[in-house]
């Protein structure tokens, strides 16, 4: 192939390091207003009463609303939560009100005038304690909230969400398991901190169209979401979206964009921007779920899997919003990569007063992964079986299904013990997983396998249009929104290819219109480039035929005859009788002036195929196709201090065929860097009232430069044939077995089992039971 | 409620070479003035708060967290922004090294570096990965490993020793 596989530059690279692409603040307009939050100061409680004249009296302000102004409920699937807290606040930093004002100062100062009296209520602090008779109710009558689609609260609890899976016969599979192993993991909430904060800007035009420019994931997204809950045609609404600064699934849930309408609108419709302070983005938008799991697992002695039993309490914050969502997401593929013939797994996404939460890069996968990764360790120290052993013995592959039942082929997934074996040899497995050095410090090593499959909804597709330039160069135009990953990129590749072009031809549009962009459900599930990419082939596929048929009709030939290559349609067999595309792209035109033939504009799209899940038993298909991958570290860990080192990260991944090499290196990475960061020191910290004590960076630590280990990233490519040219997903996966891997192999280190995530020293110390209180969770 | 006078002050910045007249408030952050009033928006808010480093400008040659310099500050001083660093081996450095993702912390990166390279050659200093780190420690990226822009720094460090 000619461009697939190739390490194409990003095409907006010069854009980025010249400071020229602009992001959602970068477009200054003038007459714009600011909208400022007020947020809530307290966890959970009533509002009595908000009094707004002192702030209204500031000059300069011009519309302060309040949640009394907009009480449409909104949610992914259930719609308990209200634009901004009415009658109560069920988190700590709830956007209360938001003050419009003329400049963001003035903004700032009348916020502060706003006076809210609360009055407060006990918190709920976890998912467990959430589940205890008579915790208090965050929403009192979670039954009458409406729904979109599966969603199963139960009424009377703090559970906005309960999914399950009923595979084989989980009670004789258990008992026909001799070696049992039970693990118990838990880690709190925390954040994606996408470096550039959350942005929403709102103007309503005097004829009703709506125009909204965002930091998002989810444009289209929006659009539906502004049908659903103000009744606005989708054909009014309008939403921009420029670069966006890291999304990391951050931005896939819709927010500020409510909130910058509903103040459009207090303000005659005139264009306003709400976006947040850092400590806004980490506390008052959605944040990275946390979760409590509970997995039994039972093998027989030689190490063969015969049941699980799975139990996710996930810590959905304040409102089921996507959590609803992830709660699915982490069941559907609730046993990691491993044929487990009987599962009794049930996850439930609970109400807490955390804030709530959003997709995270993995989509519930390394928070899930985690907990099996630990188990299977736990399992293997039982058996006295190597990890990497039980793990390939169990490995899931063609003919065997999947959690939800689906049978799995020689495409749809990838090659799990493929993976496995490239990390053994990459980890020089054999040379021991501990070793004692003569300073006392101990070096281990430890692994997770993954897999995830894309669980979207069952509509998710994505179209493409090709326009030909009269050079012969085309435009592509996809929904697809460029966050970092390089798909623009990758998706000018596939182009290329199919058109026999150099990819430099491909002119991408960057910013998403979608007026004008075709529709792309959301840029998220590592399934962009896989979606698009089909839709891409096939509008090549359209403007090929037109390509053809101009030419056709001037060389007096039929179509079938002809065929591509470098940028030229020709005569089977005879390459001089032919066109370059300049020549044909716009219709031929004869000496005469006389033009045959028209315009070449290609269009294409693709639907994922996918059912919904049985509400009993889980059965159904959440996704496409899984990509899996293995993945390892290296520690060098202090026995004393109970301080490490990460020395050496490892990713093997069978993401199919890569479309753009070095692009795909660089996201595995990426999102190793991430995997680790959160798993060594990232977790939002709460008072005995649920407040957050580290709503900024300078105490909420993420990894610093020079503080990765090495990284070793290497493919197998084991081709979806229904991918373009064989590619899979990378995106996410970089990220989901990190946090898995390094406590497994901490856990050898220290020679105590490690269920709690940031594995902090403090963390290990007290596993081995240093310190006199044990930290609840 | 506190009297709010919004009295300006007329400052002198000279940015990439070209010299602003500009009145800003005393509180006015030298990140907002850029931003606001040049229109130079390659320079970006990540926290406002001097912890991620997004808002690195140089000013007279030095890498400063513009989001805690006041405008007032950097009077009659020599700025440089990333707009102002354009061509420099560094961003081409920053391409071809693939340190950068999103691109959103990438021009506090740049300026940073720069500041570093300009501070390696003219103390004909030899730049070791600690210097390195000590530098750049100041700047978040969510993206990246690091390990790309590392490599992109080094490789420009490592040119400029050669000749
Ligand atoms: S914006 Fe200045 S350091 Fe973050
Ligand atoms: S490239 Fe996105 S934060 Fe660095």
């Amino acid at each position: 192939m000619e461009s697939v596989g190739k390490s194409v530059p990003r095409k907006e690279s010069f854009d980025k390091v010249e400071g020229r692409a602009k992001y959602t603040r970068d477009l200054r307009l003038a007459g714009m207003l600011h909208g400022k939050l007020v947020t809530s100061p307290h966890a959970h409680a009533k509002i009595r009463s908000i009094d707004a004249a002192a702030a209204a009296a500031v000059p300069g302000v011009r519309g302060i609303v309040t949640g009394a102004d907009c009480q449409e409920l909104t949610g992914e699937l259930l719609a308990d939560r209200p634009v901004l807290a009415y009658r109560k606040v069920r988190y700590y930093g709830e956007p209360v009100a938001v003050v419009i004002a003329d400049d963001e100062q003035t903004a700032w100062r009348a916020a502060g005038l706003v006076h809210v009296e609360y009055e407060v209520l006990p918190v709920v602090s976890s998912p467990s304690r959430a589940l205890l008779p008579g915790a208090p109710l965050l929403h009192e009558e979670v039954e009458k909230y409406k729904r979109y689609g599966d969603v199963y609260p139960v009424p009377g609890m703090n559970i906005g969400n309960h999914l399950k899976i009923r595979k084989g016969d989980f009670q004789s599979g258990w008992e026909a398991g001799v070696v049992k192993v039970e693990c118990y993991t838990a880690f709190r909430p925390s954040d994606h901190i996408a470096m550039e904060p959350r942005a929403a800007r709102a103007e309503i035009l005097p004829d009703g169209e709506v125009h909204i420019r965002a930091s998002t994931q989810a444009p289209y997204v929006i659009k539906r979401f502004m049908e659903r809950y103000f009744g606005l045609d989708p054909g009014q609404v309008v939403v921009h979206v420029p670069f966006v600064g890291g999304g990391f699934g951050a931005k896939g849930a819709v927010q500020l964009e409510f909130i910058a309408y509903c103040a459009s609108r207090a303000v005659g419709g005139r264009l306003v921007e709400v976006s947040n302070s850092r400590e806004e983005d980490m506390i008052s938008s959605p944040c990275h779920i946390g979760l409590e799991a509970q997995i039994k697992m039972a093998a027989t002695p030689d190490g063969r899997l015969t049941a699980a039993q799975i139990t996710l309490l996930w810590d959905g914050g304040a409102y089921a919003d996507m959590a609803a969502v992830m709660a699915k997401a982490g069941i559907d593929d609730c046993t990691g990569p491993y044929r487990i013939p009987n599962v009794w797994a049930d996850s439930l996404a609970v109400y807490t007063n955390h804030t709530y939460a959003t997709s995270f890069r993995g989509f519930a996968h390394p928070e899930v992964t985690f907990a099996i990764e630990r188990t299977m360790d736990l399992l293997a120290k039982k058996l006295g079986m190597d990890p990497i052993a039980l793990r390939l013995l169990n490995a899931i592959g063609p003919g065997e299904t999947t959690p939800t039942q689906v049978l799995l082929d020689e495409s749809n997934i990838g090659n799990v013990p493929a993976c496995i074996l490239r990390l053994r040899e990459l980890m020089d497995w054999e040379s021991g997983q501990r070793v004692v050095l003569p300073n006392g410090r101990i070096r281990t090593k430890g692994i997770a396998a993954l897999w995830k499959t894309s669980s979207t909804p069952t509509d998710a597709g994505a179209g493409a249009v090709l326009i030909f330039n009269k050079s012969g160069s085309v435009n592509l135009m996809t929904g697809v929104v460029e966050i970092g990953q390089g798909t623009k990129t990758a998706l000018a590749q596939i182009a290329a290819e199919r058109l026999t072009i150099d990819p430099s031809l491909v002119h991408v549009s960057f910013e998403v219109n979608t007026k004008t962009n075709p529709e792309h459900w959301k840029t998220v599930a590592s399934s962009s480039t896989m979606m698009a990419g089909r839709a891409i082939l096939e509008a090549a596929d359209d403007a090929i035929r037109q390509l053809k048929y101009n030419a056709a009709l001037v060389l007096q030939v039929s179509p079938d005859e002809l065929e591509l290559a470098e940028g030229r349609v020709f005569v089977r067999g005879n390459p001089q009788r032919g066109f370059l595309f300049r020549e044909i792209a716009m219709g031929y035109e004869s000496e005469n002036g006389l033009t045959v033939g028209k315009q070449v504009i290609g269009r294409g799209s693709y639907i994922v195929k996918l059912t919904r899940l049985d509400p009993e038993t889980g059965d159904g298909r959440p996704g496409p196709q899984w990509s899996v991958a293995a993945q390892g570290v290296e520690v060098e860990f202090d026995p004393v201090e109970c301080r490490y080192q990460v020395l050496r990260a490892y990713t093997v991944i069978d993401g199919g065929v890569i479309v753009n090499h070095r692009g795909a290196v660089t996201q595995m990475m990426g999102g190793m860097s991430m995997g680790l960061s959160w798993a060594t020191r990232e977790s939002f910290l709460y008072d005995n009232q649920e407040r957050v004590l580290n709503p900024q960076l300078r105490f909420y630590k993420i990894t610093h430069f020079g503080e990765n280990p090495d990284m070793v990233v290497d493919f197998v490519q084991t081709p979806y044939h229904e991918g373009p040219y064989g590619a899979r997903g990378i995106g996410e996966y970089g990220t989901i077995g990190m946090a898995g891997a390094l406590a497994n192999a901490l856990s050898v280190a220290a020679g105590v089992e490690l269920f709690q995530l940031p594995l902090l020293p403090e963390t290990i110390w007290r596993a081995r039971g240093g310190g006199s209180v044990h930290d609840p969770v | 409620m506190k009297e709010f006078t919004g009295r300006r002050y007329g400052v002198r910045l000279h940015v990439n070479h070209e010299t602003h007249t500009l009145h800003v408030r005393a509180a006015d952050t030298l990140l907002h003035v850029l931003r606001d009033q040049l229109g130079l928006t390659g320079t970006k808010a990540g926290c406002e708060n001097g912890d991620c480093g997004s808002c690195t400008v140089l000013v007279n040659g030095t890498p400063l967290n513009a989001c805690l310099t006041l405008a007032v500050e950097a009077h009659e001083q020599p700025v440089t922004t990333v707009e102002g660093l354009r061509g420099s081996e560094i961003q081409k450095s920053f391409v071809e090294h693939w340190a950068f993702q999103c691109g959103f912390c990438t021009p506090g990166f740049i300026c940073n570096a720069q500041g570093l390279i300009d501070y390696v050659r003219a103390e004909h200093r030899h730049a070791d990965d600690e210097l390195i780190k000590e530098w750049l420690q100041s700047n978040l990226c969510r993206c990246t490993s690091y390990h790309e822009i590392h490599a992109a720094v080094k490789s420009v460090l490592d040119d400029g020793e050669e000749c």
